[in-house]
């Protein structure tokens, strides 16, 4: 009997509780940075395509739904001539970030992707790239890397000696 | 047989290997750097330690190299000794402090051996804070990247490059940590076989070029087994197809013909496959616009019904680059008296003479890579560099072989490679060049004689009358050639294992002839001569077998009788016979119809154009020079338009109930019609197992187990998946799914093995180490040598070479890149094509002031530049052959020339 009225006090007590459902759509949920929600392609730093078409993302990928092309262009420098993403088969188990070495693909807190056609759900690079940096701010791949691209010759990047000169035969 | 104890396991082996090699061959993990099975050891990269026990009481050991240490019986060692082990992870975090971060840019990753020892060393971390050094790059042409930051000094590309395939513009410079690797200055590199520096560098400082403009991770490449058909060796090669092109070609090892290595025109020439010009629908000429336009399947085979519908009579004719199988439907569509080979007659002839000269016997005909063993060599005529040229790089490793004799005789180990190089020093194995131009091959020769075909001929048959008295008398040569004739004579007497090498570029019977009677002679003197003679295409060995008849009789049966229609397959009449010919057979016909990938002239002359699958979306087998048949496999399934030649004349045939045949839709009735039309090409059906043929009840997957992008790379043109094509003629799937172990060894289409990701994991595919492939190598000789035949001596002597006063002979000068017709569709191989040009002996030239001048060639005037050349006979001239700014000449013929 007392546990009875007891349930119905602490029943009753909620009601001035706060509210953990949300009026979604009409209010959104708050998620955490780390969200694994809709994939974006970043830039670095300096702006340039982060992605340098390495390919480990989409061998990494469980669910084979990410498809790429390398390319470089005149002055070395890789990209992916193409990237798509097929989100209808994306499963948003991140392993795509953590493949990735130069921080190019990112899972963000975006997770409302609904479509009436499955057609509209293959993503092609000029949809997933993003103007910024995403979560990781100061990395660029290309400063740390030892390969001459524009803009950075061969021992001007971080922890580098000057190009030796072959035809010094000093000990 | 000695027996060895490794981690207190007790293994019997044979001690004719080095320790390293010996603990590979028993499928025990080491890893290595410097080491590679045709390289030897040099001991320099020090990553292959191993604990060596000195007897029984011996606890603590001490640490030796393995690819050092001969193979001793009771010997006792450890691979897993921590003390050791960790001696390798300190070698590897040496070796790694100068190695740049930049393995996602690097086109070695995901199949680099620096990778896999890295891992399987135990150096996972890096620790090393400091400056790293950097080397400036160098352009070393088309074919290959130069990235130096990522060398580790092993010095296998300079020992490769110089030792291994006499190349002479590539060693290492500077000194301790700073050692380079590469040219003197920025350059192509001259070397035909630099494109293996890709695959022989352990990391990524050599790279394919060709591959970097569409580069495909390993992993992701759609491959299978295939043959080169670039020249008539039959290099075993990997093709990897992405997203409908083919990406590269890379070697597959086969113990019995190309080993571990292939020439740069079979790794690059590949292009030719993703050209633009290639036809991928089939082509009807339009009756209003008079062009080719595209249709539908079902025209193709209405304009054929419409043509059975009169009771035709339609000539056939081949190709010695297309396959067996396909020339044989062509056959059994117009018949055997309609087909004919589509080469020109002297070429044909040639082709039938070689043949019957190496069934005949009685010297024994070695496969590709077993000339590496012969100890003598003469070459008659053939500039092998250019016309087959990994039978360069053979006999290269035979230059080495008679001087080998010293170390095995001062008990020094032949895989230890810097000993074996102090002994030998400069010398070589006899070795004659007798050609009419400059060879690369001239460098290790001990003689070499200029001269004019016939004169060679001459000369080679004056060394066969010299060997045994009964060989036909050759009169008049000069001091110095009789000089020749001897030492060439008691070298090839005094050798163990002399070797022939000649071939057809030289357009000469007698040269042939002369080949034959000196393994004859040499026979009768009791040695067992071998003979190795090179033919023109990747399969005329093969279409010879299946029909004498030329593209001249071709034409005159064409004049002559009434046809209703020609039927040419993969074949550019432009490119066999001389122009006014071709337009002769082309006018006799209403309906000309040409089976092709790719457009040329010959396409240009057709009523209807059949799309047809080079050797990237066919299967079929090629008959090389030796007479080993061999199967090559569709590589990706190219849509539903492009199809192999013999699957849409198996469909025509069928279609019209021609000939009562059985069915013919798989690869496997077109072999089984085959062999039962041709029974001593019975070989053809042992090659490899059928197409029902599975391992646990699976196909054998085409694709790797990593194999990426799949529900993504099509899904831009739809969403959902299409069904993956089948294949009904191998017993090879088009996907990943299936058996991912290990395939027998007509099926292997990519070196891995778990923890080898690099194609070093090929030493778990063999046997032992450097030997055969697991379950033997693929490929079986359709005929053999008679060894114990008794022919007779060939008895016509050419007269010498008269140089006339008005008129030069011009023979043929092949380029490895230029004279192939497919090859030169790759931007790299027409970049070191040469232009046109006319080769003259020096003095001859004088007599012209121009650097150009005009050539009577065939009645037509050509505006050549002059060329010249010290060693070039007198009275002759020499013309590249192919190149595509050219037409294709009589050859051997005499020409004008004023200017």
């Amino acid at each position: 009997m007392f546990s009875i009225l007891r349930s119905l006090w602490l029943t009753f007590l909620h009601t001035f509780h706060k509210r953990f459902t949300i009026q979604y759509p009409e209010e959104k949920a708050k998620l955490p940075a780390r969200w694994r929600g809709r994939i974006v392609l970043t830039r670095d730093p300096d702006g340039a395509e982060r992605c340098v078409a390495c390919y480990l993302c989409a061998a990494a990928c469980p669910v084979d739904c990410i498809s790429l092309q390398a390319a470089e262009d005149e002055t070395g420098r890789r990209y992916p001539e193409f990237f798509r993403i097929n989100f209808s088969r994306c499963i948003f188990c991140g392993f795509c970030e953590d493949a990735c070495p130069t921080y190019a693909i990112q899972l963000t807190p975006d997770f409302e992707l609904v479509e009436y056609d499955r057609q509209n759900l293959v993503y092609e690079k000029e949809n997933l790239l993003i103007s910024g940096p995403g979560k990781y701010h100061d990395y660029n791949f290309y400063r740390v890397a030892g390969y001459a691209v524009g803009g950075k010759g061969k021992g001007e990047a971080e922890r580098e000696d000057p190009p030796i000169d072959i035809h010094d035969l000093k000990p | 047989m000695v027996k060895i104890t490794i981690d207190g396991n007790v293994y019997e082996v044979d001690p004719k290997d080095n320790l390293l090699q010996t603990i590979l061959s028993l499928g025990l993990d080491l890893p290595y750097f410097c080491w590679h099975p045709a390289l030897g050891s040099v001991g320099s990269c020090r990553q292959c330690a191993v604990k060596k026990y000195s007897g029984e009481d011996d606890q603590k050991g001490r640490i030796v190299m393995a690819c050092m240490e001969p193979v001793v019986d009771g010997m006792r060692i450890s691979v897993n000794d921590p003390e050791v082990k960790d001696f390798r992870a300190n070698i590897i975090e040496l070796l790694m402090t100068n190695h740049p971060h930049d393995c996602p840019v690097c086109d070695e990753g995901g199949e680099c051996h620096l990778q896999d020892v890295t891992l399987m060393s135990g150096h996972n971390y890096r620790q090393f804070d400091f400056n790293k050094r950097t080397h400036n790059n160098q352009y070393l042409g088309p074919f290959i990247n130069h990235e130096m930051n990522r060398c580790i000094q092993c010095y296998r590309c300079v020992r490769f490059y110089r030792e291994y395939a006499g190349g002479r513009d590539f060693n290492v410079f500077s000194s301790r940590n700073r050692v380079f690797f590469g040219r003197y200055e920025d350059g192509v590199l001259e070397n035909e076989f630099s494109g293996n520096l890709a695959e022989v560098c352990p990391t990524g400082v050599f790279t394919d070029k060709t591959y970097k403009q569409h580069f495909t991770r390993k992993w992701d490449l759609t491959t299978a087994p295939s043959i080169c058909h670039n020249c008539s060796l039959g290099c075993n090669i990997i093709a990897g197809e992405r997203y409908g092109t083919i990406r590269r070609i890379a070697s597959r090892y086969n113990g019995k013909v190309n080993g571990y290595f292939i020439c740069d025109r079979g790794r690059f020439g590949y292009e030719y496959v993703n050209s633009d010009q290639r036809i991928r629908e089939p082509l009807r000429r339009g009756q209003a616009s008079g062009r080719l336009e595209p249709v539908d399947r079902e025209t193709v085979f209405n304009y054929f019904k419409k043509i059975f519908d009169k009771k035709p009579r339609l000539l056939g004719i081949g190709s010695p680059k297309a396959s067996l199988e396909s020339n044989h439907a062509l056959q059994m569509l117009v018949g055997k008296e309609n087909f004919f080979a589509g080469v020109s007659a002297v070429e044909h002839q040639l082709t039938l003479k070689a043949i019957q000269i190496l069934k005949e016997g009685p010297a024994e005909v070695p496969s590709l890579r077993e000339t590496e063993k012969a100890d003598t060599v003469l070459i008659l005529g053939e500039d092998v560099t250019n016309t087959a040229p990994m039978l360069a790089l053979s006999l290269r490793q035979a230059s080495r072989q008679k001087p080998m004799e010293l170390p095995i005789k001062m008990n020094v180990p032949t895989w230890h490679e810097m000993a074996v190089l102090e002994l030998m020093q400069d010398e070589r194995s006899p070795f004659f060049v007798l050609t009419p131009t400059e060879t690369k091959l001239d460098d290790i020769a001990t003689a070499v004689y200029r001269n004019a075909p016939d004169n060679i001929a001459r000369l080679a048959h004056a060394v066969a009358h010299y060997i045994d008295s009964a060989a036909p008398e050759v009169e008049n040569l000069s001091e110095e050639e009789t000089e020749l004739v001897k030492q060439i004579a008691e070298n090839l007497l005094s050798s163990k294992q002399p070797l022939i090498v000649s071939g057809t570029s030289c357009l000469n019977e007698s040269l042939l002839e002369a080949a034959a009677n000196i393994t004859r002679a040499l026979k009768k003197r009791q040695k067992s001569p071998w003979i190795f003679l090179t033919v023109p295409e990747a399969n005329s060995v093969g279409l010879a077998l299946l029909d004498e008849k030329d593209l001249n009789q071709a034409i005159e049966k064409a004049l002559s009788d009434s046809y209703d229609a020609l039927i040419i397959l993969e074949n550019d009449l432009y490119r066999r016979i001389e122009e006014d010919k071709a337009n002769k057979l082309f006018d006799a016909f209403e309906h000309v119809i040409v089976l092709h990938y790719l457009h040329n002239s010959t396409t240009d002359k057709a009523n209807l154009v059949v799309p047809v699958g080079p050797f990237s979306e066919s299967d079929g087998t090629l008959v090389n020079n030796e007479g080993r048949a061999q199967r090559f496999y569709q590589v990706f399934y190219p849509g539903d338009s492009v199809k192999e030649s013999w699957r849409w004349l198996g469909q025509i045939i069928t279609g019209h109930g021609l000939n009562g045949r059985s069915e013919l839709s798989k690869l496997d009735d077109f072999i089984e019609a085959l062999v039962r039309d041709f029974p001593e090409l019975k070989a053809v059906k042992d090659l490899a197992p059928n197409a029902d043929f599975r391992i646990a009840g699976q196909k054998i997957p085409r694709q790797s187990h990593r194999y990426s992008g799949r529900t993504s790379m099509n899904a831009n043109v739809n969403v959902s998946e299409p069904k993956p094509p089948e294949d009904e003629d191998s017993p090879m799937s088009f996907t990943m799914e299936g058996y991912q172990g290990m395939p027998p060894s007509p099926f292997i289409s990519r070196f891995w093995y778990p923890g080898w990701n690099s194609v070093q994991a090929v030493n778990k595919f063999q046997i032992e180490v450097g030997g055969a492939l697991r379950g033997g190598d693929p490929g079986l000789r359709v005929f053999e040598p008679q060894t114990d035949s008794d022919a007779p001596y060939y008895t016509r002597i050419p007269e010498a070479f008269k140089p006339q006063k008005d008129q030069w002979f011009a023979i043929p000068v092949f380029h490895i890149f230029g004279s192939d017709e497919l090859s030169i569709y790759t931007p790299g191989v027409a970049e070191l094509a040469p232009k046109p040009y006319l080769l003259l002996n020096q003095k001859d030239a004088e007599s012209f002031s121009g650097e150009k001048v005009n050539v009577l060639l065939d009645g037509k005037q050509i505006e050549l530049t002059v060329k010249t050349s010290s060693s070039f006979p007198s009275g002759m001239v020499g013309i590249p052959f192919g190149l595509p700014e050219m037409k294709i000449f009589k050859f051997p013929n005499w020409v004008k020339i004023s200017g």
